[in-house]
């Protein structure tokens, strides 16, 4: 077996060496440019349709209406309107990311290291990668439905056990009810991401641990979470951009009345209501700051958790 | 070991509850429609509506056509990147992963000031234009999952190997693409497709700011003046949502059990 790898192996370079040396010296500027454009459809189409009209907001941001140089449309991101705006955005991102990835966490340790049945695997996968893109109008509606005025649990709570959730001071359309529906996609994104970074923590580190004495505490804490670390951090970094640009949930479920920057861009698309076209730029500039930061942050810490995982 | 296993279960129990009781009360609440009784009459009325109908087809449509234009920009690509410049490959991995950092709304934000009716590329001044420039916004919002799955396909042939057995068989450009590359890839191919079917058909921001009748907007429409027919609407929708998953692991299923063709 280890032979034939090995075998392998060599044959592989030796064949790559070949292919590199068959490129003569004269024709490699021809080939490099064949080369460049056959990715040329690609990044025409990622220049006019990805990044052309996200740098035309950025530049938008720093200009005038009458086109000349200026910090005044990002100062005025911080008015106490657009800044709450973003504060309760924040916080509610912050919130479903968290939550999303404590019962996201467990549940992927229940079916990788928990010894449930491989059924229940492969259903909660399969569920989860249906869950994940189950967002949007449709989740507003499940959730309505569900814990609405009239929603299934409500009536359920209030006609068996004559408990009135609404007395409580629960209301769907609010930051707590708007985090709880969010939690419906972080959740399964969480199992999906963390799954294979649970299944990569080899068995050989539990043992050696073992047998060096540590108890299972021991185990997570000083071996397992030191690897898994960045892939937690990076995931629920993950959970926070997801769910701060996401606005079609809100928007079917709150309509206008919950003020979060989605729903106050889309307003501003709309209708011009911050009645400045470029502090509608520097909004957007706003969230593409935010969801870039939590994003590159993710892929730092990816890279760090796929060290493990070779 | 034994205190871990009813760990585990617990979490199961808890995850399970969430995942299924809103689902549940969708199901309930879309029956709901007759007084005293339940029946399909949320269903019937759904389907009866003209306006159904015409945002589900073109939706439909709208999906058929990203997947299509997106897979012939996205497997040329990962297979170019794969054989001749795997120097570039973190860049062309960058910007598929643009997308999931730049929210949509922002996206289609750009568009609009981008490729308004007194722009150099007046696409919104037509409904024609219009239509391209969505489908071109649907193909930006799936790059991500495309290229993922196809690149993740690609990993798993030899692509230079089956390139060279091609060409020393003489097979030209278009014959190795199609007839070689194309099927290795199919599984990609198709549960990249099947992700982009479930994400047009929802889609909401996009078709709301270029203002076309796709199936995300009619939702929020009905939503903000029915009743019972927003939740008959949310048990379809996940119901084509769980269908495109369904096909994307039966795809891999049968892509794992079939011997690869060459």
């Amino acid at each position: 077996m280890c032979v034939h790898a090995d075998a392998q192996r060599s044959l592989q370079a030796s064949g790559q060496k070949a292919y590199m040396s068959t490129a003569s010296p004269t024709l490699i500027s021809k080939r490099a440019v064949i080369d460049w454009l056959g990715i040329a459809p690609f990044m025409l189409f990622a220049l006019l349709f990805l990044i052309i009209p996200t740098l035309y907001l950025v530049t938008g941001a720093f200009l005038t209406p009458d086109g000349s140089f200026t910090f005044k449309n990002i100062g005025d991101l911080f008015t106490p309107s657009i800044l709450s705006a973003y504060w309760i955005s924040i916080r509610i991102s912050i919130a479903s990311s968290i939550g999303g990835a404590l019962i996201g966490f467990f549940l992927a340790w229940a079916i990788v290291l928990g010894g449930v049945p491989t059924w229940i695997r492969s259903g909660l996968l399969t569920f989860s990668g249906v869950a994940s893109n189950f967002a949007g109008v449709p989740l507003a509606f499940a959730f309505l439905a569900t814990l609405g005025r009239t929603g299934l649990v409500t009536v359920f709570l209030r006609e068996w056990f004559g408990f009135n959730l609404y007395s409580t001071g629960f209301n769907l359309l609010s930051f707590f009810g708007l985090t709880i529906t969010y939690m419906y996609f972080q959740i399964p994104l969480m199992v999906l991401i963390l799954t294979p970074a649970l299944d990569g923590l080899k068995k050989e580190w539990r043992e050696a641990s073992e047998i060096l004495g540590a108890s299972t505490w021991q185990y997570w804490r000083m071996v397992a979470l030191p690897i898994l670390w960045p892939s937690l951090l990076g995931t629920t970094l993950l959970l926070f951009a997801n769910a701060f640009g996401a606005i079609a949930t809100a928007y079917a479920l709150t309509g206008s009345s919950l003020n979060i920057v989605p729903i106050l861009l889309y307003a501003q698309i709309r209708g011009d209501v911050l009645h400045n076209p470029n502090l509608g730029y520097a909004l957007a500039l706003g969230m593409i700051v935010i969801t870039g930061i939590s994003n590159v942050l993710y892929i730092w810490l990816r890279m760090r958790a796929e060290r493990w995982q070779k | 070991m034994k205190a871990q296993r009813l760990g585990a279960w617990i979490a199961i129990a808890i995850g399970a509850s969430y995942f299924i009781i809103p689902l549940l009360g969708t199901l309930e609440f879309s029956l709901r429609m007759r007084r005293g009784e339940y029946s399909f009459d949320a269903y019937r009325s759904v389907f009866s509506d003209l306006q159904f109908r015409e945002t589900f087809g073109y939706s439909m449509m709208m999906a058929v056509l990203t997947i299509v234009f997106g897979m012939l920009l996205v497997v040329p690509t990962a297979y170019w990147v794969r054989l001749r410049l795997p120097q570039v490959r973190p860049i062309i991995e960058f910007i598929t992963l643009l997308p999931l950092v730049i929210p949509a709304i922002v996206i289609v934000f750009g568009y609009l000031r981008l490729y308004n009716s007194s722009s150099w590329i007046p696409l919104t001044g037509s409904i024609s234009g219009t239509n391209a420039l969505l489908m071109f916004s649907y193909m930006t919002l799936s790059l991500p999952y495309m290229y993922r799955a196809v690149d993740t396909a690609m990993r798993a042939i030899d692509v230079r190997t089956l390139t060279e057995a091609a060409e020393s068989l003489g097979a030209k450009w278009p014959t190795i693409l199609f007839r070689c590359i194309f099927p290795n890839v199919m599984s990609g191919v198709l549960s990249g497709a099947f992700i982009t079917f479930a994400i047009v058909m929802g889609e909401f921001t996009m078709a709301a700011l270029l203002n076309r009748p796709a199936f995300g907007p009619y939702l929020q429409l009905v939503g903000a003046n029915k009743a019972y027919e927003p939740s008959a609407l949310a048990v379809i929708a996940f119901a084509i949502t769980w269908l495109s998953m369904g096909l994307i692991q039966l795809v891999s299923r049968i892509q794992k059990s079939a011997p690869a063709k060459a």
